[in-house]
């Protein structure tokens, strides 16, 4: 088998995986953990193209998934600052109850 | 004789590893290194808790340990002893594996670190083209082993001192980066090698040390502070201070994990150090040209050792910082302070050579340090002292 | 292949599947950190050590830490009273599932279009910083905006409401 393909099955379980924790866990911050493993499985998508593409030596894919990495991580920060926020507000990070729009 | 006395050990390992067949060598080789660093700091650590015991105690009058051998020589056979046959007690309510799981991972996040470090001429385990990002990518991986000795304890306590610990090690990971990014920016290279070979010359006798710099001198004064702060010593300890919170985050460990804790605490204080050595002190080099003929790995280490008096020094001297003064220290004056300097070095390499970038750079750091020590550290003042004696 | 790939791969996977199976939620967020060290070591294996060092630095060293002090801020690491997964959770399975089938189809169908190896890239930091000051500096400024404005927003959302608004 291509090594290839190899990375890319492995990416694809992986964005698979963190999908289902996303769509079927209650807690909000495991939705966001489930939010940076389909972010992370698209980097290892990125960087393995890179490594087995043509012009490696054109660094696109590193540079795309470096700031894939650092956009994530701000948009992991600013999720869990809401988070706690909302758990300030009704004291529970259950999404099956925030069901209302009023606070 | 000289070379063969500085490269004894690369020639040692060339000789053990020449009884192997040729594809197994590099690998071999790799293990040699691996073993030597087990054996080596570990020993060095012991040797750094007898001289931090005896040394604290002196500072503070009165002798330090000094039953067990001659001066107490032996002590930390004791001390070994001792854990090793200590029951090891994990509470009942306690989350068994990541109980155990922390001390582990600690202890291996801190002797990854060493694979970088070039303890003397070619003697650098793994010669990678990013070190310097490894070596602070595995240790910001050390956070994780404290909350975790934290959490699983189930203990308010614990977790409190772990969440102190982990917020106080993120608050000083930034500047600790920030002041070794001069350094990079002057080098041109991530890689620690080219560091040390940047600073192995000599000018009348002088080396290139980069703390012989205005930006370096300030470059290491913060980088010694954020290295304090980064391995929870004292003044920064409040974490693991005896009189707060009993001992913090690992307050429910004992026996051999408690030795472990200790054991990872020390020797990521000598990597630490390693490091600082590496980038502002000129790692291997010697100080003047004239004594090239001692070996660099002896340069190496009397640096080491000499940084960790200055940290037990300084233990000893300096009253412990409250959480609140500890933050407020790192983000309002280490991190600007630190950008400035990366800002100074700029400055520095694009001036040219003469004593004008000397004065300019060394007035704008001394400018700077005395305006926000004066202006940004200032609190509201204190009124009148009241004594209240007991009647 | 080669067994180091099975064995890194298997560990992310484990890790991912720990992650999003188990009950308590500090282990999810210990197990997701080693799903995060798995793939730092795929990024090393497939000879990218820039970005296997910073998924390091940024996942382990920060991201990792930020969800577990936001677990431990909520409370969430107290023990569930019912069912931690939601009232359907079949309908998230099935659209996973049938995601991961087309993405393996799609791939295992296309293996014959892919390259094969190639020599291996000599990638040094000295071009990563050239190429981030030369051809991409533009998106290095746009990403410094974003971080600072998420640094700003994110202090202001978490922080403590002043005592005279409500």
């Amino acid at each position: 088998m291509n090594p290839l393909t190899g990375y890319l099955l492995v990416a694809a379980l992986l964005f698979a995986i963190g999908l289902a924790g996303a769509l079927t866990r209650r807690n909000a911050i495991l939705v966001l953990i489930g939010i940076e493993l389909m972010l992370n499985a698209a980097n290892l998508n990125l960087i393995a193209f890179w490594r087995y593409g043509p012009h490696p030596e054109a660094l696109t894919g590193m540079m795309f998934a470096i700031f894939s990495i650092a956009v994530a991580a701000a948009e992991a920060a600013v999720g869990l600052g809401l988070v706690i926020s909302i758990h300030r507000h009704t004291h529970t990070t259950d999404l099956d109850e925030m069901n209302r729009m009023k606070g | 004789m000289i070379e063969k006395v500085d490269q004894i050990f690369v020639i040692l390992g060339h000789w053990l590893v020449s009884f192997l067949p040729s594809t197994l060598q590099p690998a071999a080789m790799v293990l040699l290194g691996v073993i030597a660093i087990i054996a080596t700091f570990p020993a060095l650590f012991a040797l750094t808790v007898l001289l931090e015991r005896k040394g604290l105690g002196r500072m503070q009058n009165r002798y330090g340990p000094n039953r067990v051998g001659p001066y107490g020589l032996f002590q930390p056979i004791a001390d070994g002893l001792k854990s090793l046959t200590k029951e090891d007690i994990v509470p009942l309510s306690a989350d068994a594996v990541v109980h155990f799981l922390a001390p582990v991972l600690l202890v291996v996040v801190v002797f990854m670190g060493y694979a970088v470090l070039p303890i003397g001429r070619n003697m650098t385990l793994v010669n990678m083209d990013a070190g310097l990002l490894f070596f602070f990518a595995i240790g910001a991986s050390s956070e994780l082993s404290v909350f975790m000795a934290g959490w699983s304890s189930r203990n308010k306590y614990s977790l409190l001192g772990a969440m102190r610990a982990v917020a106080q090690m993120i608050s000083y990971e930034v500047p600790l980066l920030m002041s070794s990014v001069a350094v990079v920016m002057m080098t041109g290279s991530l890689s620690l090698g080219k560091i040390v070979d940047a600073q192995n010359q000599y000018t009348h006798g002088l080396p290139h040390w980069y703390i012989f710099t205005p930006w370096g001198f300030a470059g290491f004064i913060l980088f010694a502070i954020a290295a304090t702060a980064e391995t929870n010593r004292s003044p920064f300890d409040l974490p693991e201070g005896e009189s707060e919170l009993v001992a913090g985050y690992f307050t429910e460990y004992s026996g051999f994990k408690f030795a472990l804790f200790f054991l990872g605490e020390y020797v990521g204080m000598m990597g630490i150090s390693g490091l600082g050595t590496t980038l502002f002190l000129g790692g291997y080099s010697a100080p003047f040209e004239v004594l090239g003929f001692v070996p660099s790995w002896i340069w190496f280490f009397s640096k080491i050792m000499l940084s960790m008096c200055v940290f037990i020094w300084v233990r000893g001297t300096l009253p412990r910082l409250r959480q609140d003064q500890l933050m407020n220290f790192a983000w309002k004056f280490v991190l600007p302070l630190t950008l400035l300097n990366v800002m100074v070095a700029g400055l520095w390499r694009f001036m040219g050579d003469g004593w004008l970038r000397w004065a300019v750079c060394s007035a704008i750091l001394l400018l700077a340090y005395v305006t926000m020590a004066r202006l940004g550290m200032r609190k509201e003042h204190f009124g009148p002292r009241s004594y209240r004696y007991a009647e | 292949m080669s067994v180091v790939f099975y064995l890194i791969a298997g560990l992310s996977v484990a890790g991912a599947l720990a992650a999003v199976l188990l009950k308590n939620t500090v282990h999810c967020a210990l197990a997701v950190t080693v799903a995060f060290a798995g793939l730092a070591l795929m990024f090393l294996e497939l000879d990218a050590q820039f970005a296997g060092f910073a998924q390091i630095l940024i996942y382990i060293g920060a991201v990792a830490i930020l969800v577990v002090f936001a677990i431990l801020l909520t409370r969430g690491s107290d023990t569930p009273t019912d069912t931690v997964f939601s009232k359907k959770p079949i309908v998230g399975l099935v659209t996973a599932a049938g995601i991961f089938a087309i993405f393996g189809w799609a791939i295992l169908h296309s293996a014959q279009f892919l390259p094969h190896q190639t020599a291996t890239p000599s990638v040094t930091v000295m071009d990563i910083g050239n190429a981030l000051m030369g051809r991409y500096v533009l998106p290095l400024e746009i990403v410094a905006l974003l971080l600072t404005a998420a640094l700003i927003g994110a202090v202001i959302v978490a922080m403590h409401e002043k005592a005279g608004a409500k």
